[in-house]
């Protein structure tokens, strides 16, 4: 009788104590952390955008990028997230206070988005920065990227007869990816609001505990 | 393999050894037959997603490889298929397969026959609605962006109502035990049915609240899948090793002192391990140099885990060319040693800039869920299904195919996960590797990965069918069990 009150207080206890340590203390600690106010120029960061942006990390998490795609750049001491352009400083907790659905991602078959929206003075990227480039990107990587393995969203669009004037927004495609004569592709809410989202990615804010150093900032 | 059970200490004041050997297997036969209906059909349906498992698996390597294989449906896209077939591969097979031999180790050691068993076959119903829904809502695009926490919080409802019933009934077969609080087996299976459902709930009920925000999710999701994988199956699957290889080889445990050391180090330093799989992410140090230091602490359990059935099977080596449970079992429990070494490396920060986000991770998921996991349940299957069906396995060449085809394929799919994800760090790490030149460098790897899934499928179709055979009573008659190789062949 002894042994399993021993065994059971034991193995209660033991988790207990992880639990409240691994858990409890970190939420404590940083669980409720705010935006950094810049007392000079007033400026907030970051910001909590709802709307389309909120809408796209959803269409984000559901098809699963995290499996291939990180938010994550890493310090210029672990690895060589920034010497190869995808931050400028390193992401810290801050950056993530209000995605409702963290989507920090597990692994890197594909390159990381932590600032797929922020500006960049590197003209290879900066064609990234715009509604037509991510869409034609989701429809047909394959045209972008010859050998991408990136799979093609293609539910996220709809081709559709083209009625009067051609929309707007049809995607600008050619070869195999283009729609028959008289059709075009079109993006539906889920693309815009993915779209939308990806675009609002940026870890480039210059905050107290993450300075973006002129150092950082060339690379 | 024999039937002798010199531990189980027996009350009954029988007159002679004959009697007191014949009441004990009496009593064994009918705690078996109370078991047998739940035992039989968790096997089935763990087998039945495992094969589910391998075909998602399958589909998620051709996809990495050819984007467009099959069309662009997405319900069928890399990101969606591969948590699929985790969940299939953790929910549906492991844990399912994991109640199963943990409850009939459970009656064994306690010496309780089961009542009302059928109740267990209700929780294993419910078990299954809950993992075939969660898998139909992540291939629909409804899952959780978190690892082995895919399925959306309605689903884990489920779950945990159908391990309601599974853990009632096996700490009611503690409470009503007539012997065994002194067995180790008995402490680690006390430990998993307790610590599952407080980690799967707690971790389910913190990601749906709404209150845990930003990095904070993926500290529970990392503290959760760590401790699903290296507490929870561990528990089971340690448990399954002490309790098969004394039995097998038929000697005692060769140290209670240093397995109750075990013990208590892996509860005390064993929930601590989860955030080695967070270094390099934006959350504070100290989080990670704790899980470290708890990684490396956990060599202790796992150096008395080694030490213990290492001299279990002094003197009886030859026994794993004849044995088949022994055979499996060992391969598990070497792995289980392997792989927290290869836990503290993968997590030293030097080490870590390199291998995170690459397959790693992947990689130390399948070290624990396959080739130490499933490698000891597939034994103990070997062991427990004869025993509960009356009958022996049919076809020694049948079980001979499944160990070779099962230790090469996930062999070498979990070295193909590890050193490619040490080969695409490097290539990350280079800032003049292109991120799509990167990515075709692996190829490879993925290639060869395709090769490792055919040995699998190869291997869990032919046990399946060696399963089924069992299920219709279509086994050797009873006697000698079915061993690999005669004595005589080998000697």
């Amino acid at each position: 009788m002894k042994t399993s009150r021993i065994v059971f207080f034991g193995v209660f206890t033991t988790f207990a104590a992880a639990t409240v340590g691994l858990l409890a203390i970190p939420q404590f600690q940083f669980g409720n952390l705010g935006p950094v106010v810049n007392k000079d120029t007033g400026d907030v960061y970051p910001v909590n955008v709802g709307g389309y942006t909120a809408q796209g990390r959803d269409v984000y998490a559901a098809n699963g990028c995290v499996y291939c795609h990180t938010q994550v750049v890493r310090n210029a001491q672990d690895g060589s997230d920034i010497e190869r352009g995808w931050g400028v400083r390193q992401s810290v907790a801050r950056d993530y206070i209000y995605d409702k659905t963290v989507v920090l991602g597990f692994a890197r078959f594909g390159p990381d988005l932590a600032n797929e929206g922020a500006k960049s003075d590197n003209p290879a990227d900066a064609v990234k920065k715009t509604v037509a480039w991510q869409y034609k990107h989701l429809y047909a990587p394959q045209s972008i990227e010859p050998h991408s393995n990136m799979p093609a969203y293609r539910n996220l669009f709809e081709v559709k007869k083209i009625e009067g004037q051609p929309s707007p927004d049809a995607l600008d495609l050619t070869g195999a990816d283009a729609p028959p004569a008289g059709y075009e592709v079109v993006p539906t809410l889920e693309a815009r609001q993915l779209a939308a989202y990806l675009l609002s990615l940026d870890h480039s804010h210059t905050l107290p505990e993450a300075p973006v150093t002129k150092e950082t900032a060339k690379k | 393999m024999t039937e002798t059970t010199p531990t189980i200490p027996t009350q009954a004041s029988a007159p002679s050894d004959v009697t007191k050997r014949e009441i004990g297997q009496v009593e064994r036969a009918l705690i078996d037959a109370s078991v047998r209906g739940p035992v039989l059909f968790f096997y089935f349906t763990a087998l039945t997603w495992l094969l589910g498992a391998n075909l998602l698996g399958v589909l998620a390597t051709f996809k990495l490889l050819w984007p467009s294989f099959l069309g662009d449906c997405v319900l069928l896209s890399y990101g969606r298929v591969w948590p699929a077939y985790m969940d299939c591969l953790t929910y549906g097979w492991a844990c399912m397969a994991a109640f199963g031999t943990g409850l009939w180790i459970m009656g064994r050691l306690c010496r309780v026959a089961l009542r009302k068993s059928a109740i267990l076959i209700a929780g294993a119903v419910l078990w299954n609605i809950g993992v075939t829904l969660g898998v139909i809502l992540v291939l629909t695009g409804n899952g959780r962006p978190a690892e082995l926490l895919d399925f959306p919080g309605s689903v884990s409802i489920l779950l945990l109502a159908g391990y309601l019933f599974i853990g009632t009934w096996g700490f009611s077969m503690f409470r009503l035990r007539r012997s065994g609080p002194d067995y180790i087996s008995v402490w680690y299976l006390i430990g998993a049915f307790f610590w599952f459902p407080w980690l799967y709930a707690t971790a389910n009920l913190l990601l749906s609240s709404g209150h845990v925000r930003g990095v904070m999710q993926a500290v529970v999701g990392a503290w959760f899948g760590q401790n699903l994988i290296w507490l929870f199956l561990a528990s089971i699957g340690i448990a399954t090793v002490y309790y098969i290889v004394p039995k097998v080889t038929n000697k005692p445990i060769h140290s209670y002192y240093m397995v109750s050391l075990g013990f208590w180090s892996f509860a005390i330093f064993g929930g601590w391990t989860g955030m080695i799989r967070l270094v390099g992410a934006p959350v504070p140090a100290w989080l990670i140099t704790v899980s470290v230091a708890a990684a490396i602490m956990m060599l202790v359990p796992t150096a008395t885990f080694t030490i213990n059935y290492a001299k279990s099977m002094k003197g009886c080596s030859h026994m794993v060319y004849h044995s088949p449970v022994l055979r499996f079992t060992l391969f598990g429990a070497v792995a289980y040693s392997i792989s927290s070494l290869l836990l503290v490396f993968f997590s030293f920060r030097n080490v870590a800039n390199y291998t995170q986000f690459g397959t790693v991770l992947q990689g130390e998921n399948h070290l624990g869920i396959y080739t130490f996991f499933t490698m000891v349940i597939f034994g103990s299957m070997y062991y427990i299904v004869p025993r509960l069906v009356g009958c022996e396995w049919f076809s020694s060449s049948m079980i001979r195919l499944h160990f070779w085809s099962c230790a090469y394929g996930i062999g070498f799919f979990v070295m193909l996960l590890l050193v490619g994800g040490i080969f695409q760090g490097s290539l990350w790490a280079d800032k003049d590797v292109y991120n799509v030149d990167a990515m075709q460098a692996m190829e490879p790897f993925v290639i060869g990965r395709c090769i490792a899934w055919v040995l699998l499928t190869f291997g869990h179709i032919i046990f399946a069918l060696h399963y089924l055979l069992m299920l219709l009573r279509l086994g050797r008659p009873s006697g000698t069990p079915t061993l690999l190789e005669t004595k005589e062949e080998h000697a």
